[in-house]
């Protein structure tokens, strides 16, 4: 049913076979299929069923709430200053240089001149400065103002050029600049709710949580992007619509296939299950000021105490890796992919747990179901390892309402997620340094802190490198959350969409599928 | 029809009464669901700091009878309010909506009721016959199903195996009448499925007792024929409690579908109503929870005055 009514057939011989090498790598079923893929071209209504929008979504930056929200700044309706790429590193989008001052604590910054707003108007300095204020000053109820707090000054020094000056050395600066939450607004936008952007396509219709509709912006500034005549998001909250939807070709793309079916669903005629390593963490923070886990051996015990690999057998039903109990994915620049692999063991438990004199203490895991599918099925499973190890666990049902409010950070031992941050730093700075506001585990060592504050500052690789390893080897050893599996991210798609090598930071190619993928010719 | 005016005004007071009680309860009830809407909208990363900034701009931070105090009179003055979570006018996101249930809840009434009662009527003349039998289990199996359950098999059945119609019904601003009526085809069955047995069982039962009085048996010795009988003789007399029954369905398919909306990706109230409560969004909830009461309400006075009026007992008062 899908329209991809395109003239262009000619085919980039060198890019799909560059495409397919990469991907074919990724064993995924469907995939294979794509080796004989043209590159992209022009054309279609592109149609997607996804998950995570609600009636209550916000296109106020300071506001967002849902997967749609965050979608629309990566290309779709708006764009990031920066861009991320598939392997974490930052590239040109409105700002096309930028450069420290040595020290890293100001950085200049250079906007391209051609692009302009869906209304006309060119986007200059001014914007882009209005739209990093947008979640700064007293009192700010963005969820990225606590990031964005370091921002001193910042100074317009040209029509197309600005400085930020910080309160302390950040070397890692600009990546905040490629957040989800940072879209770039025409400079004194009052009213959020139309979507006005650089973005590749323009908003025509839109009824939160139900439906959003736009067309291509012709002007758009990137040639290489926004393949699509026009992008219908739909929302659909529940599982089997989608799949449905998927199947009889009424929508092309989902989001969040159901893992135990996915692989039944990837064997289907005309639909692939792109299946991409990924950063959604799945933690179980202790809290470090509480009995029994302030014991450094008490937690050790509990870390080994569960049988990771057979987590992601069932739990994430083979979509994803075990976690190493520090919590940054493989594909994060300064990943400490060097330590060793822990694993399930029951005579560390008993040694540890006899080493910290609490063999008698029950461990009580706080779980919900809205922390994430099958939550309450891996603390299950956990209780089994645990308890074959001699380790007395109990695992509580919380109710799903509240859960953030009531449980997470309240109780001294439960379930949470994160998808990771696209730097170490700001990974620990958000949740693990003395102050941080997520910090679930309550993991306030002053000697963590200041190695961080210095990494942070620091701009030889060599030296950070060095300096993010001895910080995640500490939370690997000491820590206090347990991080037993790390899920790759799972879309299915149409086999009629292309797309180059995925990127897995969040869902949908960093949510920027409408911008990237294309429908083959 | 004078003697109705008393009872409808009667009625109409308990039912403003009501309506004051249920606000409240509403109120209460999301005030006291864990959480609140500065914490739903900012979810996990929440901080201390911008958790009190989203309060205060929402006038979260008043009491809770100042905050009810200020809903009350807004509503007064006919407004509704905006939408805590995106600040949108709750009149501007209810309205389409409600009417888009209505819709769906029309079509689904208007293919079952008469069909109810044609197929009740048909089990009653054919009493205890194979074809009372079938449509009495068929029906009966129908309803015991949950809905969407009945939505996922009508969904293999004429989505996946025959590709008749659409699995969901996204409705757009541009589509001809007959595309609507395709798309709606699936939910409006699966409706009608689940309150078919309701209103026929009670149709057949109703009439049944009915045709046990003498006066149809002396028709039956006059020899009047037996569809004479059952519509001049017996229907008209067993009408009170189908009206009743078909009423009740008729107020369930207003506000109980919000299952079959989930399935069928349908916009209609529920899903508002189902994202607004996680959202604690009070003013929605509050529209939306009097909207569903009024509906309730509003048709409970329709069977009663139905009733009244079906009844020439009721009727003719002495």
């Amino acid at each position: 049913m899908t329209e991809n009514k395109n003239g262009m057939t000619r085919r980039t011989f060198v890019k799909g076979a560059l495409a397919a090498g990469v991907t074919a790598a990724v064993p995924a079923p469907g995939l294979l299929k794509s080796v004989f893929a043209s590159g992209p071209s022009k054309g279609g209504a592109l149609k997607l069923g996804l998950a995570g929008g609600s009636t209550t979504d916000s296109l106020d930056p300071s506001n967002f709430s849902g997967v749609f929200d965050q979608m629309t700044t990566m290309g779709l309706y708006r764009n990031p200053l920066l861009e991320l790429d598939k392997n974490g590193e930052l590239q040109p989008e409105l700002v096309k240089e930028w450069h420290a001052e040595p020290g890293a604590k100001v950085w200049h910054f250079k906007l391209r001149n051609d692009v302009e707003f869906h209304n006309g108007k060119t986007m200059d300095a001014e914007d882009a400065i209005f739209s990093i204020n947008h979640h700064r000053g007293e009192g700010n109820k963005s969820q990225i103002a606590a990031v964005v707090k370091p921002v001193k000054e910042i100074l317009k020094t040209g029509k197309f050029e600005f400085k930020v000056i910080l309160e302390d050395p950040n070397a890692d600066f600009p990546y905040i600049l490629s957040s989800t939450r940072m879209p770039c607004v025409p400079a004194g936008t009052t009213d959020f709710e139309d979507g006005m952007g650089t973005g590749g396509y323009i908003l025509k219709e839109w009824e939160p949580g139900v439906r959003a509709f736009g067309e291509r912006n012709p002007n758009y500034f990137k040639a290489d992007r926004a393949w699509f005549d026009s992008i219908e998001i739909i929302t659909m909250a529940d599982d089997t619509a989608r799949t449905t939807a998927l199947k009889t070709g009424q929508v092309d793309i989902i989001n969040r296939p159901d893992r135990k079916t996915a692989r039944l669903l990837g064997r289907m005629k005309g639909i692939q299950v792109i299946n991409t390593p990924g950063g959604l963490t799945y933690t179980f923070p202790m809290r470090k000021d509480v009995k029994p886990y302030d014991n450094p051996d008490f937690r050790k015990a509990v870390k080994y105490s569960v049988d990771r690999e057979a987590l992601v057998k069932t739990i994430l039903q083979g979509y994803g890796v075990p976690g190493n109990d520090y919590p940054v994915p493989a594909y994060v620049k300064y990943a400490a992919t060097s330590i060793p692999q822990r694993q399930y063991d029951p005579d560390k438990v008993k040694f540890h747990l006899k080493k910290s004199g609490l063999q008698d203490e029950v461990v009580r895991l706080h779980v919900a179901d809205m922390v994430y599918n099958g939550c309450v099925d891996t603390a299950q499973l956990w209780k089994e390892h645990a308890t074959k190890a001699g380790m007395k666990m109990e695992v509580v049902k919380e109710a799903n309402d509240g859960y953030w409010a009531k449980v997470w950070r309240v109780k001294p031992f439960c379930a949470s997620f994160w998808y990771a941050r696209p730097t170490v730093d700001w990974i620990l700075s958000m949740t693990y340094v003395s102050d941080a506001s997520a910090n679930e585990s309550v993991w306030k060592v002053p000697a963590f802190d200041k190695l961080v504050k210095e990494a942070r500052a620091e701009l030889n690789t060599d030296k950070r490198r060095q300096m993010y390893y001895e910080l995640q080897k500490t939370l690997h050893d000491d820590g206090s959350v347990v991080i037993p599996m790390i899920a790759n991210i799972v879309d299915a798609a149409s086999d009629k969409i292309g797309y180059n090598p995925v990127a897995g930071n969040v869902e949908l190619d960093g949510l920027r599928a409408c911008e990237r993928w294309w429908f083959k010719a | 029809m004078n003697f109705l005016f008393p009872v409808i005004v009667k009625r109409t007071g308990f039912a403003l009464l009501t309506l004051f009680a249920i606000s409240i309860l509403i109120f209460a009830g999301l005030e006291a669901l864990p959480g609140d809407t500065a914490q739903a909208i900012l979810g996990q990363g929440a901080t201390q700091e911008n958790l009190e900034a989203l309060r205060k701009e929402l006038k979260l931070d008043l009491p809770l009878h100042t905050r009810y105090a200020t809903w009350l009179g807004d509503l007064a003055r006919g407004e509704l309010g905006n939408s805590l979570s995106n600040g949108r006018p709750v009149t501007g996101m209810i309205g389409w909506r409600f009417e888009n249930t209505l819709v769906l809840a029309f079509s689904a009434a208007v293919v079952s009721i008469p069909l109810a009662i044609v197929l009740g009527l048909i089990c009653a003349l054919y009493q205890n016959s194979w074809l009372d039998k079938l449509l009495s289990t068929s029906t009966l199996s129908a309803i015991s199903l949950p809905e969407f359950f009945v939505a996922y098999l009508l969904i293999v059945v004429f989505v996946v195996q025959f590709e008749l119609f659409p699995s969901v019904a996204i409705l757009r601003p541009d589509m001809a009448l007959s595309e609507r009526i395709n798309v709606l085809v699936l939910p409006c069955l699966t409706l009608t499925l689940v309150v078919l047995a309701h209103m026929m069982r009670m149709t057949r039962a109703a009439i049944i007792g009915v045709l046990s009085s003498p006066y149809i048996e002396m028709a039956r010795l006059k020899g009047v024929k037996r569809a004479k009988i059952i519509f001049y003789h017996a229907l008209p007399n067993a009408l009170a409690p189908i009206i009743n029954v078909v009423v009740m369905d008729l107020a369930w398919l207003v506000v109980g579908v919000v299952v079959v909306e989930v399935v069928f990706v349908y916009p209609g109230l529920g899903q508002l109503l189902v994202d607004s409560v996680s959202k604690r969004d009070i003013p929605v909830v509050q529209a939306s929870g009097l909207i569903f009461a009024c509906t309730y309400i509003f048709l409970n006075l329709t069977a009663d005055v139905l009733s009244i009026l079906s009844n020439p007992k009721l009727r003719h008062p002495k």
